[in-house]
C-alpha cells in the first residue's frame, strides 16, 4: 500500500478487571478482551475486522477511538500516539475520527430531529455559521441518499435504513479521515444492507477515507474491504488482502469461518462435519494457540506455545501456515484430516 | 418425502385490531408440508413470516391480533383453528414443537435442562420417572449434547449459545412431534455454530422423518437446508415452490431481487445489488401488488389489481402479473 | 418478531377522551383556579371569628358549616388551597433540582465522586423520613420556610437515586457514546443528550412525590411545626377540628376531602404522564 499510513495501532491490549471469585477471596482475575493487536490503516483503505461474538472486535474498535478503556499499546494517528491523549490531543482525535454504530435507532438521540442532530455536530465543530448550516445539512443528507424533507423528523418516525444513513451523515459532518463502522448493517434487512454497503463503498472512495469495518458477516466484508483481519478470542489470527484470504485462507479458523457462510452456490454446500464446539470464555483462555481445542489440524505443540504471526502481506498465526514453523516451504494449509489419530486433540 | 401432506395451511389471514382500525397483517397464506420436508419461509422483518407460524399454532402474541379466516388441517383431518383448548394443548406438544431465536427466554431458568425435558415427556405420556429420564438422555444425545448424564443436571445459564439452542430443540422433541417450527433459530448464533445447528436439523429430518418449517431472513440458509421455500412480502405469499426452482429461476421480481442482494453472489466483489425503497408498514399498504412501488417491471395493472398466486410450472407458484422470464412464453 | 415489532412501534391510543392525564390535569387546574380566585370565591374572611355562629352545621349561610371560633369552613378551605398548593410545589421543586444535579454528576462521572454521593445518600436514608424532618425543623424553628428547607435536605435523595440509575444506563447507550465520539464536551453530553432522556422518570415521580409532600406538609402543620394558626391550611384545620370530630364532623371532613382530591389529581397526572411519556416506574 503506497498511501501514507493514517492509523497505526501497535500491540494494543484491553483487559477488564473481574470480580474475585469465591466471595472476594479468590485470585484477582481479568478478562483479556484484546491481546496484543496491531493494525495499520492507510488513507482511502477499508480494512475489515471479522470474528465471532466475544472475539474482541468491537472492544478493539472502541479502544482505538478512545471510547472504551485500553490497557496497553499505542494508537498512532499521523504518527502521534493517542492512547493516552487528553485535552487538545483528544479533541484532535475526535475531529478526525468518527464511528458508525450497529443499532440504527439506539445511536441517535430519540428527542432530537435530524436537523438538530446534524446541526449540533456542525455547531460544536464550528463548521458553518448558523446561516450556512441548513444548506450543509441538506448537502450531507443528499450525500447519504436522503431527501431534505426528512430534516424535521425524529428517529422514531424513520426506518432502520434511514436512521443508519443519518448516523452516517452525522459522522461525515465532522469531516473525518478515519471511520470505524461497528456492525453497521447487522440490524438491517438484506435488501437495505446492500444500500448501506454501496453507500460506504462510494463515500470511502470519493472522500479518501480510512475505514475499519467491523462485522461478523464475511460476505459483506468481502464486498467492501481491501484488506481483512480475522480475530479469534482477542487476537488477530490472520490478516491479508481480502481476495487472498478468501481464496487461500492460511489459518484453519479462517477456513472454517468461510466454509460456514451459507451461500447460494451448489459448489459450496455446508461442510458435512462443521467446526465443532464454540469459542471458550475469554476469562479462561486456553494455553498456547487459543483455537487449538476446536482446531481440526491441532498438534500437541499447539497446546503449549502461542504461534507467532508470520508471512508478508498475508500473515497468519499458525504453525501450519506458509512460513510457520512446520511449513517453511510455504504450501497451502493441509486438508482437514489430522496427521495421525494420536496427535489429534479431542474436542470437548 | 412422501406425498401425503402432514399440515395444510389454507388461506390463513390475521388482522390487527385496535384504536378503532383494523389492518390485515397476514393476507391469505396457503402452503402444505409433507412428512420429512423442510419448508423455508423467507421474508424481511415485517413480512409476517413469524406471525404466520404463530397463527397456525394459535399462539398470537397479542389480544389485538385475531385470525380472521382460513384453516390449518392436520394429517388426521382436524382443523387446528377450531380445536378445543384441551385438544390444542395436545397438538402443541405432541404434533407440533416450536423453537425460537432466543432459547434463553423460552427455557425455564430455575429447572435443570434434564428435568424440563423429562417433565414434559411425563406430562404427555403415562410413563415412570426412570423411563422418562432415560428417554430424556436419549434425546439429549440425539441433539448432540456431549456427556448427557452430567449435562442433564445443568441449568440454562450454564450452557453456551449453541448448546442452549440444542437444549431447546431437545425440549421441542421431547414428545416426539411430527412437525418442528423453527423461528430464526440460528440468527443469534455465530456462523460456525449456525452450521452445526443446520446440520443437526438435517440429521433429525433424515433419522426421524421430522417435518420442519424453518423461518429465516437468510436465503443462504434456505439454500443449504430446505426442500421447498415460501417467500413472503408485506403479509402475502409472493412465491412458493421447490427450493432449487425458486432460487435458481425466481419468477417473482421480489424473490429475484432478494437472490441478487446476496452479498456472495456475482463473484462477491463490487457493488451489491439492492432493491430500492423499503417495505411498507402494516397500516399503509399500497393497493394492488404490494411490491409494485419497489418493482422495476410494475405497470398500471400491478398498481390496480392484486395478482393471484398461480402455478407457473409444475410445483412452482408465483403471485405476479409479469413473472420473470415468462412474458415471452405468454405472448407466444 | 417481524409483525409484532411493526405494531408495537405504533402508539396505542386510549379509547375515550377521559384519560388519567386529562382527569388529573383537570383536578389540578380546578384547584389552581380556586386558589387564584380565592378572594372572589370565598364568601367570608377566612380568619374572621364570629362568636354568634360557632360550630354551625352546613347551612345556606355557611355551606360547609363553621368551626369552634365561628369561622366559615368553606372560606377557609378555599383560602387554604393557596398554602397547600404552594407546599406541594416548593416541597417538590427544591428536592427535584438538588437531586437531579447530584444524581447526574454522580452517575455520569462515577468513581470516587459517585462513592461519596452514594454514602451521603445512605446516611440520609438511614434515618426515618419524618424523624429527620422533625429534627431539622426543631433546629431551624417552626414555619413553612423551615419545612421547605427540611424537605430539600431530606427529599433530594429519591431524585438523586432515580437520576443516577438512569444516567448509569444511558451513559453506556449508543447515542451517548456517539455523542462522545463526535467530540462533544462532557457538559453537552450530560445535559443535552443524557439529561432529557433521563429526567422523564423523575418528572413522573415528582407528581406522585407531590402527594406525599402535601400529606407531609399537613402532618407537620398538624404537629404545630408548619403553618402557624390562624392561617388557613388543611392540615391545621383537621388538627383543630379533631376535638369536635363526634359533635361537628364538618370541621375535619371538608379539609380532608380537599387534601384527598388534590392528592388524587397529582397521582392521576403522574400515571397519565408516565403512560404518555412511556416511563415505567
Amino acid at each position: 500500500m503506497s498511501a501514507p499510513v493514517l492509523l497505526d495501532v501497535r500491540n494494543l491490549s484491553v483487559k477488564f478487571p473481574m470480580a474475585r471469585s469465591r466471595m472476594g477471596l479468590g485470585p484477582r482475575r481479568s478478562l483479556n478482551a484484546v491481546s496484543d493487536v496491531s493494525m495499520r490503516v492507510a488513507a482511502g483503505e477499508t480494512v475489515g475486522l471479522v470474528g465471532e461474538s466475544g472475539s474482541g472486535k468491537s472492544t478493539f474498535g472502541r479502544a482505538i477511538l478512545r471510547l472504551g478503556e485500553l490497557t496497553r499499546g499505542e494508537v498512532l494517528l499521523d504518527g502521534q500516539d493517542m492512547a493516552r491523549a487528553r485535552g487538545e490531543d483528544l479533541a484532535r482525535l475526535r475531529r478526525e475520527t468518527a464511528m458508525i454504530f450497529q443499532d440504527p435507532y439506539g445511536s441517535l438521540n430519540p428527542r432530537l430531529t435530524v436537523r438538530q442532530a446534524i446541526g449540533e455536530v456542525l455547531h460544536v465543530h464550528g463548521k458553518k455559521g448558523a446561516a450556512g448550516r441548513d444548506a450543509r445539512i441538506v448537502e450531507l443528507l443528499e450525500l447519504v441518499g436522503l431527501d431534505a424533507t426528512l430534516m424535521d423528523r425524529r428517529p422514531g418516525d424513520l426506518s432502520g435504513g434511514q436512521c443508519q444513513r443519518i448516523g452516517i451523515a452525522r459522522a461525515l459532518a465532522i469531516e473525518p479521515r478515519l471511520i470505524v463502522a461497528d456492525e453497521c448493517v447487522a440490524a438491517l434487512d438484506v435488501s437495505i444492507q446492500g444500500q448501506i454497503i454501496n453507500l460506504l463503498m462510494e463515500l470511502g472512495q470519493r472522500m479518501h477515507l480510512g475505514m475499519i469495518f467491523i462485522a461478523h458477516d464475511l460476505a459483506m466484508v468481502r464486498r467492501l474491504c481491501d484488506r481483512i483481519a480475522v480475530m479469534y478470542l482477542g487476537r488477530i489470527v490472520e490478516e491479508g488482502p481480502t481476495e487472498q484470504v478468501f481464496k487461500a485462507p492460511r489459518h484453519p479458523y479462517t477456513r472454517s469461518l468461510i466454509e460456514a457462510i451459507p451461500e447460494i452456490d451448489p459448489a459450496r454446500m455446508l461442510p458435512s462435519a462443521p467446526l465443532p464446539g464454540e469459542p471458550p470464555s475469554p476469562v479462561n483462555l486456553p494455553e498456547g494457540c487459543a483455537f487449538h481445542p476446536r482446531c481440526p489440524l491441532a498438534r500437541s505443540e499447539c497446546r503449549t506455545a502461542v504461534p507467532p504471526f508470520v508471512g508478508g502481506a498475508h500473515r497468519a498465526a499458525c504453525i501450519l501456515a506458509p512460513g510457520g514453523r512446520l511449513n517453511e516451504v510455504g504450501e497451502n494449509l493441509p486438508e482437514t484430516t489430522p496427521a495421525t489419530p494420536t496427535e489429534r486433540i479431542e474436542t470437548c | 418425502m412422501t406425498d401425503a401432506p402432514i399440515l395444510t395451511v389454507n388461506n390463513l389471514s390475521v388482522a390487527y385490531e385496535g384504536g378503532g382500525t383494523s389492518h390485515t397483517i397476514i393476507d391469505g397464506v396457503s402452503f402444505t408440508l409433507r412428512r420429512g420436508e423442510i419448508l423455508g419461509i423467507v421474508g424481511e422483518s415485517g413480512s409476517g413470516k413469524s406471525m404466520t407460524c404463530r397463527a397456525l399454532m394459535r399462539l398470537l402474541p397479542s389480544s389485538r391480533l385475531r385470525v380472521t379466516g382460513g384453516s390449518v388441517w392436520l394429517e388426521d383431518g382436524r382443523d387446528v383453528l377450531s380445536l378445543s383448548q384441551g385438544e390444542l394443548t395436545q397438538v402443541r406438544g405432541r404434533r407440533i414443537g416450536m423453537i425460537f431465536q432466543n432459547p434463553a427466554s423460552h427455557l425455564d431458568p430455575v429447572m435443570s435442562i434434564g428435568r424440563q425435558i423429562a417433565e414434559s415427556i411425563r406430562h404427555h405420556r403415562k410413563i415412570g420417572r426412570k423411563e422418562a429420564w432415560a428417554r430424556m438422555l436419549d434425546i439429549l444425545r440425539q441433539v448432540g449434547i456431549p456427556d448427557p448424564e452430567s449435562r442433564a443436571n445443568a441449568y440454562t445459564h450454564e450452557f453456551s449459545g449453541g448448546m442452549r439452542q440444542r437444549a431447546m430443540i431437545a425440549v421441542a422433541l421431547a414428545c416426539d412431534p411430527d412437525i418442528l417450527i423453527a423461528d430464526e433459530p440460528t440468527t443469534a448464533l455465530d456462523v460456525t455454530v449456525q452450521a452445526q445447528i443446520l446440520r443437526l436439523l438435517q440429521q433429525l429430518r433424515d433419522e426421524r422423518g421430522l417435518s420442519i418449517i424453518f423461518i429465516t431472513h437468510d436465503l443462504g440458509v434456505v439454500y443449504q437446508l430446505c426442500d421447498t421455500v415460501a417467500v413472503m412480502y408485506a403479509g402475502r405469499l409472493c412465491e412458493y415452490g421447490a427450493m432449487h426452482e425458486v432460487i435458481h429461476r425466481p419468477r417473482h421480481h421480489y424473490t429475484a431481487g432478494l437472490v441478487a442482494c446476496q452479498p456472495g453472489s456475482e463473484g462477491g466483489t463490487g457493488r451489491v445489488h439492492t432493491i430500492p425503497g423499503q417495505p411498507p408498514s402494516p397500516g399503509d399498504m399500497p393497493p394492488g401488488c404490494r411490491f409494485h412501488p419497489r418493482c422495476g417491471a410494475a405497470d398500471a395493472l400491478c398498481a390496480a389489481r392484486q395478482p393471484p398466486l398461480r402455478e407457473t410450472h409444475e410445483g412452482h407458484a408465483c403471485a405476479c402479473h409479469h413473472p420473470v422470464g415468462i412474458e415471452a412464453e405468454a405472448e407466444a | 418478531m417481524s409483525g409484532t415489532r411493526a405494531i408495537s412501534a405504533r402508539r396505542i391510543r386510549w379509547p375515550g377522551t377521559v384519560t388519567p392525564l386529562v382527569l388529573g390535569a383537570a383536578i389540578l387546574l380546578t384547584w389552581l383556579l380556586i386558589a387564584l380566585f380565592a378572594p372572589l370565591l370565598a364568601p367570608y374572611d377566612p380568619i374572621y371569628q364570629d362568636a354568634a355562629v360557632r360550630l354551625q352545621p352546613p347551612s345556606w349561610a355557611h355551606p360547609l358549616g363553621t368551626d369552634n371560633f365561628g369561622r366559615d369552613i368553606l372560606s377557609r378551605v378555599i383560602w387554604a388551597a393557596r398554602i397547600d398548593l404552594q407546599i406541594a410545589v416548593f416541597g417538590v421543586v427544591f428536592p427535584f433540582v438538588i437531586g437531579t444535579v447530584a444524581g447526574s454528576i454522580s452517575g455520569f462521572f462515577g468513581g470516587w465522586v459517585d462513592t461519596i454521593f452514594m454514602r451521603v445518600i445512605d446516611v440520609v436514608l438511614a434515618f426515618p423520613f419524618l424523624v429527620l424532618m422533625l429534627a431539622i425543623i426543631t433546629i431551624t424553628g417552626p414555619g413553612l420556610g423551615s419545612f421547605y428547607i427540611a424537605m430539600a435536605l431530606v427529599g433530594w435523595v429519591s431524585y438523586a437515586r432515580l437520576i443516577r440509575a438512569q444516567f448509569l444506563v444511558l451513559k453506556n447507550s449508543d447515542f451517548a457514546m456517539a455523542a462522545v465520539s463526535l467530540g462533544y464536551s462532557n457538559s453537552r453530553v450530560m445535559f443535552r443528550h443524557i439529561m432529557p432522556n433521563a429526567i422523564l422518570s423523575s418528572v413522573v415521580f415528582s407528581m406522585s412525590d407531590a402527594v406525599l409532600v402535601l400529606l407531609n406538609g399537613a402532618a407537620i402543620s398538624y404537629l404545630g411545626l408548619g403553618v402557624q394558626p390562624p392561617v388557613a391550611e388543611w392540615g391545621i384545620m383537621i388538627a383543630e377540628g379533631q376535638g369536635f370530630i363526634t359533635s361537628a364532623w364538618w370541621i375535619t371532613t371538608f379539609p380532608g376531602i380537599a387534601i384527598v382530591t388534590l392528592a388524587m389529581g397529582f397521582s392521576l397526572l403522574a400515571d397519565g404522564l408516565g403512560e404518555a411519556l412511556g416511563v415505567r416506574e
